[in-house]
C-alpha cells in the first residue's frame, strides 16, 4: 500500500506549479489578441471623442470667425439644446417611427423565412442582404425617383386623394420611408437569427398544452425572439435617429431637418459652428446612450408576457 | 377564445379508451405508418416500441395532433379527435428534447397549461406537480440551469399537472445516462400507478419498454408486428422480427418435416427439432426455428435420447459475473449464443474450440413463419440486431 501511496503523494506538488504557468501564458496570448483592437479603439475612438468633447467646450474668438480658443464654455450645449431642440425631437421621433415600421416589416418577413419558406429560405435571406451591394446613397437618390412628385406612387395616391399635402418626397413621410427602408436588413436579420434558432418543438409545446396560434405565438414564439428584436431595435434606432442623408436627400430644408443636418450645416456652412457642431454630438450621444439603457434595463432581460 | 370554446369543449371533455382506427400516414412517396388498428385501454401503461424510422414517433403525433393522418381516425372513447387541432385535445406530450420554455421559470413551464386553460389556481397546482417529481425546490430557476434530468421531471409535471386523458411519452429517457435512465423507470411507474393516467410511451429501447408497460406493441416499417404483454412476447414472438428485436434469439431456417400429436417436427441445420404445435404458425412449411439463449444448456458429453441436440464449436466464452455467455458455431455456420448462469465453480470450464452439444426443452421452443425473400445469413440474434440498429 505504501508503495503505491507514495509516487501518488509525489505527484501531487510536482503538478502544482503549472497551472500558474499556463494561466501566465493564456494572459500573454489574449494581450497580445486584443493588442490590435484596443489600439484602434484608442487611435479612432477615444482619441476624437476626447477630442469632440474639448471642442465642444471650446469659445470662439470675438470678431475673428473660425479662429477658437481653448475654454470651458457650457454655453454652446445651452446654445445646442435652446435652439436646436426641435431637431432632435425630430431627430428621436422619426428614429422611433422607422424603428416600428421596420419591426413591424421585419418581423412577419423573418418569421416567414424561419418558419414557412422551406426552400426559399436562402433566396429571400440574398434578397434581404442584396441591396447592400450597392451604395446607401445611390439607394436613397433612387428613393427620390420613387417618391417623386409625377411617379406611379405619389400620383396613385393622388388619385385616390390619399396624399393632403400633394407630394411625399420633402415631407416627414419620404423621410421615415428612406429611414425605413435603409436600415430594414439591420431588424430583419437578428430577428430572422432568434427565431431560426428558436427549437420547433418548444412552440409545438406551446400548442399542445391548450395555447392556440395566437396564444402561442405571444406567449412563446416572440417572447423566445425578443432577444433579436432587441438588437434588431437598437441596431435600427441609434442609426436612424443620428442619420442626415435621408433627410438631406428626402425631406425638405425647413420642415424635416434632423439633428445630423444640424451637425452637417453647423460644421461646413456655418462660419465658426465647430463648438456647437460638436455638442449638438456630444447631446445627441448622451440621449441616445440614456435611451437605450433605459430600453434595456426594460427588455433585456425580462421577458414581455 | 369564445370563438371556439364549444367545440373545444367537446374534444377536451373526451373520456375513454384510446382508439387508432386504420390510421395511415404518408408523407409524399413515403409511408410512415400504414394502417394501425389500436385500443389502449383507460389508465394502462402502454408502450410502442420499435427501431428508429418505425412510425412509432408519427403515430405518437397523430395522437398529440401535431400530425393529422392520411387516413384513419383517432379517438378517446366515443369522441373522435381526428383533425382538431393539438390545443383542443385531452392530450399531452412530454417531449423527447423536454422542449422547456427557455424563457419562463420552472413554475410558469408546469402552469402555462393550467394557464391557457384558464384555471384559476395554476401557480398552486404546478407546485404540487413539481412536488409530485420531486422539484418543488428548483420552482423558481429557469430550465437551462438544470441538469438533463431535472428538466426531464420537469417536462413530466408540465404534462402531468393537465390531467390529461393520455399522456404521451416521446423517448423521455433517451437523453439520460443509464444509470438515472434506470431510477427515471422506476418513477415514471410510480407516478403512473399514483396518477393512473394513460401512458402512451415510445421507446427504442426493448428493456425499458418491457420493464415499465403493462402491453407492448412492436412496430416495424409503419406497422405493428405483434400486441401483448412482455413476458407474453418475450415467450412467443410471433414474426422474425419481434424475436430478434425484443431480446436475443438463436434462429435456424427450418422446415417442417411433419407432425406428431401436438408437436411440429422441423429439420434444421442437419438435425431435427420438435416444437409445439402451438408455438408454430398454422400451415407452414417454411419456417425460422427459434430457442432464446438462456433456454439453452451446454452438455459436455452426449448423454443420448434427446432428440433437440446440436453438436456445435465453441468460439468465445465471455464470463460476465451472474452467467457466461458462450458464442458458439451451429453445423450450418451460423453462430448461436449460449447464457448460463454461474450456479457453481466448474473444475474444467468450458474454452473456446471445444466440441459440446446444446439440449433445451423442446417446450420452450418455437417458430415463426419464414419467407423466401427473408435474408438468410442473418439468422443470429448479434447479426439481426445490428441490422435493426443500422
Amino acid at each position: 500500500m505504501s508503495v503505491v501511496a507514495e509516487p501518488a503523494e509525489e505527484l501531487t506538488p510536482q503538478r502544482e506549479p503549472d497551472p500558474p504557468r499556463s494561466k501566465r501564458r493564456f494572459n500573454t496570448t489574449a494581450f497580445l489578441l486584443l493588442l490590435p483592437g484596443v489600439l484602434w479603439l484608442i487611435v479612432f475612438f477615444v482619441v476624437p471623442i476626447v477630442q469632440l468633447f474639448t471642442v465642444s467646450l471650446q469659445s470662439k474668438y470675438p470678431g475673428f470667425p473660425g479662429y477658437y480658443y481653448r475654454d470651458v464654455n457650457v454655453g454652446n450645449y445651452v446654445t445646442a439644446l435652446a435652439e436646436f431642440w426641435p431637431h432632435f425631437v425630430r431627430s428621436l421621433l422619426y428614429g422611433g417611427l422607422a424603428t416600428f415600421f421596420a419591426f413591424a416589416l421585419a418581423y412577419p418577413l423573418a418569421y416567414a423565412m424561419a418558419f414557412k419558406a422551406g426552400r426559399w429560405r436562402n433566396v429571400m435571406l440574398i434578397c434581404v442582404i442584396a441591396p447592400f451591394f450597392t451604395s446607401f446613397i445611390l439607394r436613397t437618390i433612387a428613393w427620390r425617383q420613387i417618391l417623386a412628385d409625377d411617379g406611379f406612387v405619389a400620383s396613385a395616391l393622388r388619385t385616390l386623394h390619399l396624399l393632403p399635402g400633394d407630394r411625399i418626397t420633402e415631407t416627414w413621410i419620404a423621410v421615415v420611408a428612406g429611414l425605413t427602408y435603409n436600415f430594414l436588413p439591420f431588424m430583419v436579420l437578428p430577428i430572422y437569427a432568434s427565431l431560426e434558432r428558436a427549437d420547433p418543438k418548444v412552440i409545438e409545446a406551446g400548442g399542445d398544452l391548450y395555447g392556440n396560434g395566437f396564444t402561442t405565438f405571444r406567449t412563446v414564439t416572440l417572447p423566445m425572439s425578443l432577444p433579436g428584436v432587441l438588437a434588431g431595435t437598437l441596431l435600427t434606432f441609434i442609426p436612424a435617429s443620428g442619420d442626415f442623408v435621408n433627410a438631406s436627400l428626402l425631406g425638405s430644408d425647413r420642415s424635416t431637418k434632423m439633428v445630423g443636418n444640424v451637425i452637417e450645416s453647423q460644421f461646413f456652412k456655418v462660419p465658426g459652428g465647430f463648438p456647437v457642431a460638436a455638442s449638438l454630438s456630444f447631446t445627441l450621444m448622451a440621449v441616445i446612450l440614456v435611451l437605450v439603457t433605459l430600453y434595456v434595463r426594460r427588455f433585456g432581460s425580462e421577458e414581455l408576457v | 377564445m369564445g370563438l371556439f370554446s364549444s367545440s373545444k369543449g367537446a374534444f377536451r371533455g373526451a373520456k375513454g379508451d384510446l382508439v387508432l382506427d386504420g390510421v395511415r400516414k404518408t408523407f409524399g412517396d413515403f409511408t410512415a405508418v400504414d394502417g394501425i388498428d389500436l385500443t389502449i385501454p383507460r389508465g394502462s401503461f402502454f408502450a410502442l416500441l420499435g427501431p428508429s424510422g418505425c412510425g412509432k414517433t408519427t403515430t405518437l403525433r397523430m395522437i398529440a395532433g401535431l400530425e393529422q393522418p392520411t387516413e384513419g381516425r383517432v379517438m378517446i372513447g366515443q369522441t373522435d379527435l381526428t383533425g382538431s387541432r393539438p390545443y383542443e385535445r385531452p392530450v399531452n406530450t412530454v417531449f423527447q428534447s423536454y422542449a422547456l420554455f427557455p424563457h419562463l421559470s420552472i413554475r410558469d413551464n408546469v402552469a402555462f397549461g393550467p394557464k391557457r386553460r384558464g384555471v384559476s389556481d395554476a401557480a398552486a397546482q404546478a407546485d404540487s406537480a413539481l412536488e409530485l417529481v420531486q422539484m418543488g425546490h428548483l420552482a423558481g430557476r429557469k430550465p437551462a440551469q438544470l441538469s438533463g434530468g431535472q428538466q426531464q421531471r420537469v417536462a413530466l409535471a408540465r404534462a402531468i399537472v393537465n390531467n390529461p386523458e393520455v399522456l404521451l411519452l416521446d423517448e423521455p429517457l433517451g437523453a439520460l445516462d443509464l444509470k438515472l435512465r434506470r431510477e427515471m423507470q422506476v418513477e415514471l411507474k410510480r407516478i403512473q400507478d399514483d396518477v393512473g393516467l394513460t401512458f402512451v410511451h415510445v421507446t427504442h429501447d426493448q428493456e425499458e419498454a418491457m420493464t415499465m408497460a403493462d402491453t407492448v406493441a412492436v412496430m416495424n416499417q409503419g406497422q405493428i408486428e405483434q400486441i401483448g404483454p412482455p413476458e407474453a412476447l418475450y415467450d412467443l414472438p410471433k414474426t422474425r422480427f419481434v424475436a430478434g428485436f425484443l431480446g436475443k434469439s438463436n434462429m435456424g431456417k427450418a422446415t417442417v418435416v411433419g407432425r406428431e400429436g401436438d408437436q411440429v417436427v422441423v429439420e434444421f441445420a442437419g438435425t431435427t427439432a420438435t416444437v409445439p404445435a402451438a408455438r408454430a404458425p398454422e400451415g407452414a412449411d417454411e419456417v425460422w426455428f427459434g430457442i432464446r439463449p438462456e433456454k439453452v444448456r451446454i452438455v459436455t458429453d452426449q448423454s443420448g435420447g434427446h432428440r433437440d441436440d446440436v453438436r456445435v464449436t465453441v468460439v468465445d466464452v465471455s464470463f460476465t459475473g451472474v452467467a457466461t455467455e458462450y458464442i458458439v458455431t451451429v453445423p450450418s455456420g451460423r453462430s448461436w449464443t449460449v447464457y448460463e448462469q454461474n450456479m457453481d465453480v466448474d473444475p474444467n470450464p468450458i474454452r473456446p474450440g471445444d466440441t459440446v452439444w446444446l439440449e433445451w426443452d423442446p417446450a420452450h421452443s418455437f417458430a415463426v413463419p419464414r419467407s423466401a425473400d427473408d435474408p438468410d445469413p442473418a439468422g443470429d440474434a448479434a447479426e439481426l440486431e445490428s441490422a435493426v440498429a443500422s
